[in-house]
């Protein structure tokens, strides 16, 4: 064999593993990639319900229900980012930090009109931490302005879900 | 008495002694001046044990509860237990950092003590590099996570640590993942001294892969440990998330892996040389970014410890000036380094260049499907994540290819070789193969899943095809064998050993891919099944533990009405933090876990539910145990004669016999 035809078989399979590496990350992210959402995107222009998304938010203090189908546990709590509420759907325990009125991130698909059924839910190993989204989802919902402090409590704002920005801000916070 | 000070004290003079042993000896070599040089060995052992005397301050702070270190308030309480208390110290950023140090040191204490046989330029020019690296991230300890810094007033009592992380697995296993991690700096080390002399041979291939091969056995049982503890601890039923911390152990594992192969051609036929100084650079490169990038929070993780913009900053100007300059020490000095020559592409080289290429594919993928998201959100505020779904799509039809190749690779010659012998030695490993992807489409669910474990039992046959073929089992008398045995070069035994691991995992990861689990709420008495195992929940009850409360539930598990085990998962209510942890209980028969965790209590006291999971595992155990095994290959080729360090000279020839490794 050539040195010629080395050096060919060389670059062949290199191509051949580097192209083969390249088409299946992009198959894989045309199907494969989970999109965070806010409730108010959700509530706006909901994503298809075969896609698999992470909604991000606060949970609604008082709306954690739990229920037995059978004898699966179902939990229902609703989910906001101070524009809208989602009520997700879960089978299955919820993580040790979960708690209202905290974040909390589902994964799971959309289920029209409002609705979520989540297939994980995961809350965040340290208490006073909120994920990097739901800071940003507040940020643009315009109840937290990083400029003027740390983000409100989170037990006083989940209530203010629907209301106006503005008129929630100087609006009492009434206990969880 | 070892104080704060004294700790803080020695931890400068480790850093000042790192300097200078990151000059003085390439000033010296470059001038050939046996006396500088002569000067690095006594540096880094200096420097190590600066290194250790302040770390055992940190320690002997930690044990003496002086809460008037501020690292130790946040992180400690009166109430821990005392290996926790010991443990604790590297659970934070502060300590981990101090810990990277002092294992860095550790390294450059050993290249002076071993490498003894070294030519005196290429020792003095790779502890020097050692020595720069250790200053800057000793100067990074002490200018911007001082673990010493004092706080007044001193609390009474420390704040206590996560409960999630006062577990004996996660207590031994940063110090074992970090000599993983940091142990690829000597390879590192090696290949910027090669590029300063401009000079890789067979030798530097042969000093070399010790230490890869040690640091890759460390960085194989840290990995493991991570996700046992993760399989274990959260009590989610799952042993991977490929979460970018997770990630970021695999990724220089990956390129690990390829260095310590590549480092074979250089060191059997004087090929690869450029591309392993650059698999050298890589590996450790991807150990520190993915160390620093995931602890200083740039990667949004659940593992994430701080998030200070002075360690941001001072962390990627360090890595900037690591990572950037050996790259272009490397732009500018490969050239000069002589190429080896092409080889034929069926041959034991070759193989061994398709395991690079393979290996390097799957670090591509890995590595685009962690770098991805943020990067998305960074340039496009799009907020995205890449999980399961994405990276069993990718990595899986990479690494079959992989597995597949790696029956043939050790059996083939060097320089030329013929397929056709080689695959009528592996008939039966073939044969065993297909009879398992006969059996999988029956047990298993999942093309991929059945594809493989039967790529898993070819791996494991191959291996043992090897060593049967090198003893010639059952073709002369047994005690014949047994003596061919012994005489086989360690080196040859670890391979086959570490590719049966590989092949124990992957069949553990694929019957881990039909793993069943069922959530119920019932009250207690009642019997559920799952698998073929009925699980009754007999009883639950609260018990006090050192510094927490535990709901302890009596879970007994019946096949076919004979009793196999009594579990007792149970939940922990901390005192100190208000918080809660779920302590899974595993029974393992080793051919399959039974996991159950007892979650929330519902109801009226009177008569209350109880939330169960139950798992079935299969094969669970063994993605473990295969890790270990590799690791253990990797252990015992490192004892080979010819692999000892400094034993080898420059361009001595090996028997023909015996030049395979």
């Amino acid at each position: 064999m050539t040195r010629k035809t080395r050096r060919l078989w060389l670059v062949l399979a290199c191509v051949a593993c580097l192209g083969t590496a390249a088409a299946l990350i992009l198959r894989a992210f045309s199907s494969d990639i989970v999109f965070f959402v806010t409730p108010s995107q959700v509530e706006a222009s909901p994503p298809p319900a075969d896609r698999t998304v992470k909604l991000g938010g606060m949970v609604v203090a008082g709306s954690v229900k739990r229920e037995k189908h059978g004898e699966t546990p179902v939990a229902t709590f609703a989910v906001t980012d101070g524009q809208a509420a989602v009520t997700v759907q879960y089978e299955g325990i919820l993580p040790d930090l979960f708690r209202e009125g905290q974040s909390v991130v589902a994964i799971g698909t959309v289920k029209p009109p409002h609705g979520f059924v989540a297939s994980e839910v995961l809350a965040k190993h340290d208490e006073t931490y909120m994920p990097k989204e739901v800071a940003e989802a507040l940020k643009k919902s315009g109840k937290w302005d990083p400029r003027f402090g740390p983000p409100p409590s989170a037990a006083s704002w989940n209530n203010m879900t629907v209301q106006d920005a503005s008129k929630s801000l100087s609006a009492p916070a009434a206990a969880n | 008495m070892l104080s704060p000070e004294l700790g803080h004290y020695a931890l400068a003079l480790a850093c000042v002694l790192a300097a200078v042993q990151g000059i003085i000896p390439l000033i010296g070599a470059s001038r050939r001046d046996a006396r500088l040089m002569a000067l690095a060995p006594g540096l880094a052992i200096g420097q190590m044990i600066a290194l250790g005397v302040s770390f055992l301050s940190l320690i002997y702070a930690a044990v003496t509860d002086d809460f008037s270190v501020q690292n130790i308030a946040e992180n400690s309480a009166v109430s821990k237990p005392l290996l926790y208390k010991i443990t604790g110290v590297w659970g934070n950023h502060e300590g981990s950092i101090l810990l990277w140090a002092l294992i860095l040191g550790l390294c450059g204490a050993a290249v002076a003590a071993f490498g003894r046989n070294l030519p005196s330029a290429l020792r003095a020019r790779v502890i020097a590099v050692l020595g720069l690296v250790a200053t800057g991230f000793e100067l990074f300890c002490l200018t911007t996570s001082d673990p010493f810094a004092r706080i007044w007033p001193a609390p009474m009592d420390g704040q206590g640590m996560n409960p999630l992380l006062q577990d004996p697995g996660l207590a031994f296993h940063p110090p074992i993942l970090y000599t993983g991690y940091v142990g690829f700096a000597v390879p590192f080390a090696f290949a910027i001294a090669a590029l300063i002399e401009g000079r890789v041979d067979a030798a530097w291939g042969r000093w070399v892969r010790p230490w890869a091969v040690a640091a890759w056995c460390f960085l194989t049982c840290g990995i493991a440990m991570g996700s046992w503890w993760s399989y274990y601890v959260l009590g989610w039923g799952g042993y991977w998330f490929w979460d970018p911390v997770e990630n970021a152990s695999l990724i220089p594992w990956l390129t690990g892996t390829a260095l310590i192969h590549s480092a074979i051609v250089v060191e059997k036929r004087e090929a690869l040389k450029i591309w392993t100084v650059l698999l050298a650079i890589a590996t450790f490169s991807f150990s520190l970014s993915g160390t620093f990038l995931v602890r200083s929070g740039i990667l949004n993780s659940v593992h994430a410890f701080a998030n200070d913009p002075a360690r941001g900053v001072f962390i990627l100007g360090l890595l900037g000036v690591v990572i950037g300059g050996s790259l272009a020490l490397f732009a500018y000095r490969a050239p000069t380094l002589t190429a080896g020559g092409l080889f034929a592409p069926i041959s034991r080289e070759g193989a061994l260049v398709l395991n690079n290429i393979l290996l390097c594919s799957l670090c591509a993928v890995v590595l685009t499907g962690t770098m991805y998201p943020p990067f998305m959100s960074l340039l496009f505020d799009r907020t995205i994540s890449v999980g399961k779904p994405f990276f069993d799509a990718t990595t899986i039809p990479l690494a079959l290819p992989l597995f597949i190749f790696m029956g043939f690779g050790p059996m083939l010659p060097w320089k030329r070789a013929q397929l056709w012998p080689v695959l009528q030695k592996l008939w039966l490993a073939a044969i065993v193969a297909a009879l398992a992807c006969a059996v999988a489409v029956f047990e298993l669910s999942g093309v991929l899943a059945i594809l493989c474990a039967a790529a898993a039992l070819w791996v494991i046959a191959a291996s043992v095809t090897d060593l049967a073929e090198r003893t010639k089992l059952f073709r002369v008398p047994v005690a014949t064998s047994l003596q061919r045995a012994r005489m086989l070069p360690r080196a040859i035994i670890g391979t086959a050993i570490a590719h049966a691991g590989v092949g124990i995992t992957v069949l553990g990861l694929a019957a881990m891919s039909q793993a069943q689990h069922k959530i119920v709420e019932v009250p207690i008495g009642t019997t559920e099944q799952l698998a073929g195992y009925d699980w009754t929940l007999k009883a639950v009850e609260q018990e006090p533990g050192p510094n927490y409360t535990a709901m302890v539930a009596t879970l007994e598990v019946r096949h076919n009405g004979r009793l196999v085990t009594v579990m007792h998962p149970s939940k922990r209510s901390f005192n100190s933090q208000n918080q809660t942890t779920t302590d899974v209980a595993i029974h393992t028969n080793m051919l399959a876990d039974l996991y159950g965790v007892l979650g929330d209590k519902h109801g009226p006291d009177s008569s209350p539910t109880y939330v169960l999971r139950l798992h079935y595992n299969p094969l669970a155990p063994w993605m473990w145990l295969g890790a270990l095994i590799m690791a253990f290959g990797g252990a015992l080729s490192l004892s080979d004669r010819r692999m000892r360090v400094g034993a080898p000279q420059r361009a001595k020839s090996t028997p023909a016999s015996t030049s395979v490794a």
